[in-house]
């Protein structure tokens, strides 16, 4: 451990044994664990482990059964409103509006956030190096590959510059350059001091990651450092130890 | 060996202008498993639509099982399986009476829908939820329980556009002995993927970018035609290490792998690995020490569509 050279910042993101049941199933089993201010969490897990489901309630999407949690000091429970418009939010179905063209969609989110023209078309601009936005700004969303659909999907969650970011498979269907492009933005972005909350099944992923959370069945099985995680389990690859974790 | 199933001659497609397809031309043996890599773009919907009959290609041919798409349409459809990238449920429906559905509408006999269903079933995880209601499921288990209608009957060619997106490396990697024993029962496979550990897997892959196929063969060929050089680096702090890398040099030519990180350095430059790790050191980051690796079909992929741009 180090010792905290200045005051520590109040986490980004806080949960206390965070639940959600649908009628009597159990979605999300009693979750609790901090995120840092500029750290990139991985919420990695099995499918319909409630990855998802956790990220709609820490959105504001969805009210806890029980549990309490704060994002960016707001509570989830009571100041959800003010959640919405205060993080950065790429849901796994997204949704673009596919009728309209590319920048049609960048000026709509852009709009939502409160953000000028000319504000908006700086910042495609800006990130126009990663996500190659500038070129597909006159199709219509509906005919772009999914992959770039993806690309056009995180740079309308990030166009406000949110503090917090959640970003549920923002790679999911992108290849593999495009990828690292991804992650270059996110690290680029975690640098910069904005907290990343994603999730991914590409475990090759999970090392961009400071830390990790590895659910299965609503319940935290794992959470370290990747570092830590490999070492624990005297294992190279997050991928073995993930399938080690879930596979029971 | 006798004909191709699968036979593309001269493909050609073009969107408004945008080239989708130029000249495609490949032949998939019987019983293969062929895997279609490329960058998002690079055509493989736009072939695999074509190759389904699906959409109507501007110039040139293709056969399945000897069977040409062109003319006959309908007896195509009747020979192949086809799995979209996305897929519709009915999401009132459940998951069995889901599965249920697309087994009658491929008239799949009872004791075969018994069987299939429950191998389907493990794979999936899908068990205990099969009375939820389809548009109740997570991403994943929605992917899967469409690989599984998909999955239900047996056709003689199947056809699958990037199928495991967001299907955890759990149920893939059992998705991929489904698709093993279809194989070894003589069915022949299309699969497109963005997935290199899965393309792996494949008999024989096609590169394809900006509608050109950049090469076809077996993983280890296509690896063959990687010219530069991988480093393996080992050391204290990895992502620092990675970082730095990849602002120095490209973000294209640096990856995390475990306990290493994989720097590529491609035929056409003129640093040496040497100079970089001592930059590197000057800067800070700790390097322990530094090997040569194998490429893999990653490097590979990424050199040659770097290299045509
Ligand atoms: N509205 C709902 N009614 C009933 N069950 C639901 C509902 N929404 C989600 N669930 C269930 O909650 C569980 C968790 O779903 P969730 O979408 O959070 O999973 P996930 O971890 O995001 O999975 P994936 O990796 O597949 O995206 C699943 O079993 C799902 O079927
Ligand atoms: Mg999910």
């Amino acid at each position: 451990m180090h010792a905290p050279s200045a005051l520590p910042s109040p986490p980004a993101v806080s949960v206390r044994n965070l639940t959600k049941r649908f009628g009597d199933f159990v979605a999300v089993d009693n979750v609790s664990f901090d995120v840092s201010q500029g750290e990139i969490f991985g919420f990695l897990g099995a499918n319909g482990a409630g990855k998802t489901t956790t990220i709609r309630m820490l959105t504001g999407l969805l009210k806890p059964s029980s549990g309490e949690g704060t994002v960016g000091g707001w509570d989830v429970n009571r100041e959800y409103e003010k959640i919405k418009t205060r993080i950065g939010y790429m849901s796994q179905r997204f949704s673009l509006y596919d009728d309209l063209k590319v920048r049609e969609n960048l000026l709509f989110f852009g709009g939502i956030y409160g953000l000028s023209s000319q504000k908006i078309r700086e910042r495609v601009k800006e990130l126009d190096g990663s996500l190659n936005l500038l070129e597909m700004e006159n199709r219509r969303t509906v005919s772009l590959p999914l992959g770039f659909k993806q690309r056009l999907a995180l740079a309308c969650a990030i166009l406000h510059k949110p503090p917090i970011l959640f970003l549920d498979e923002p790679t999911g269907g992108v290849d593999p350059i495009a990828r690292r492009y991804f992650w270059d933005l996110i690290s680029e972005l975690a640098a910069g001091g904005t907290t990343v909350f994603v999730t991914t099944h590409y475990m090759d992923e999970a090392e961009y990651c400071h830390r990790l959370s590895i659910m299965d069945k609503g319940r935290i099985v794992e959470m370290d450092s990747p570092f830590a995680i490999k070492k624990k389990y005297g294992m190279t690859s997050i991928q073995d130890i993930f399938i080690q974790l879930v596979d029971r | 060996m006798g004909e191709p199933a699968i036979q593309i001659t001269d493909l050609k497609k073009q969107y408004q202008g945008t080239i989708a397809l130029s000249s495609v031309s490949f032949d998939i043996k019987p019983g293969e498993m062929f895997g279609l890599i490329g960058p998002d773009g690079a055509g493989k919907t736009s072939l695999i639509r074509i190759l389904t009959s699906l959409l109507d290609p501007d110039d040139g041919q293709c056969r399945l099982l000897g069977i040409s798409v062109n003319n006959e349409p309908e007896q195509v459809r009747k020979v192949i399986g086809y799995m979209p990238q996305r897929f519709s449920l009915y999401p009132d429906l459940t998951v069995g009476e889901n599965l249920r559905f697309f087994a009658d509408l491929f008239r799949v006999p009872r004791q075969e829908r018994l069987k299939r269903t429950e191998a389907l079933l493990q794979f999936s995880r899908l068990t205990p939820f099969v009375k939820r209601r389809a548009g109740q499921l997570s991403g994943g288990m929605k992917q899967k329980l469409a690989l599984s209608c998909a999955l239900i009957h047996t056709p003689k060619v199947l056809i699958l556009d990037e199928p495991t997106t967001g299907v955890d490396p759990v149920s893939r990697r059992e998705f991929w002995g489904i698709l093993k024993t279809l194989k070894e029962g003589g069915v022949t496979l299309l699969v497109a993927t963005p997935y290199m550990d899965e393309a792996e897997k494949c008999d024989r892959i096609a590169l394809i970018n900006k509608g050109n196929i950049l090469a076809v063969g077996t993983a280890a060929e296509i690896i063959e035609r990687f010219t530069g050089v991988v480093y393996a680096l080992f050391g204290l702090n990895l992502p620092a290490i990675a970082g730095w890398f990849k602002k120095r040099l490209h973000p294209n030519q640096v990856q995390i792998l475990g306990d290493r990180v994989h720097v590529s350095l491609f035929a056409d430059t003129t640093e040496t690995m040497d100079s970089l790790c001592r930059e590197a050191e000057n800067s800070g980051h700790s390097i322990r020490s530094v090997e040569a690796a194998e490429p893999g079909l990653e490097d590979t992929f990424i050199s040659l569509i770097v290299e045509k741009n």
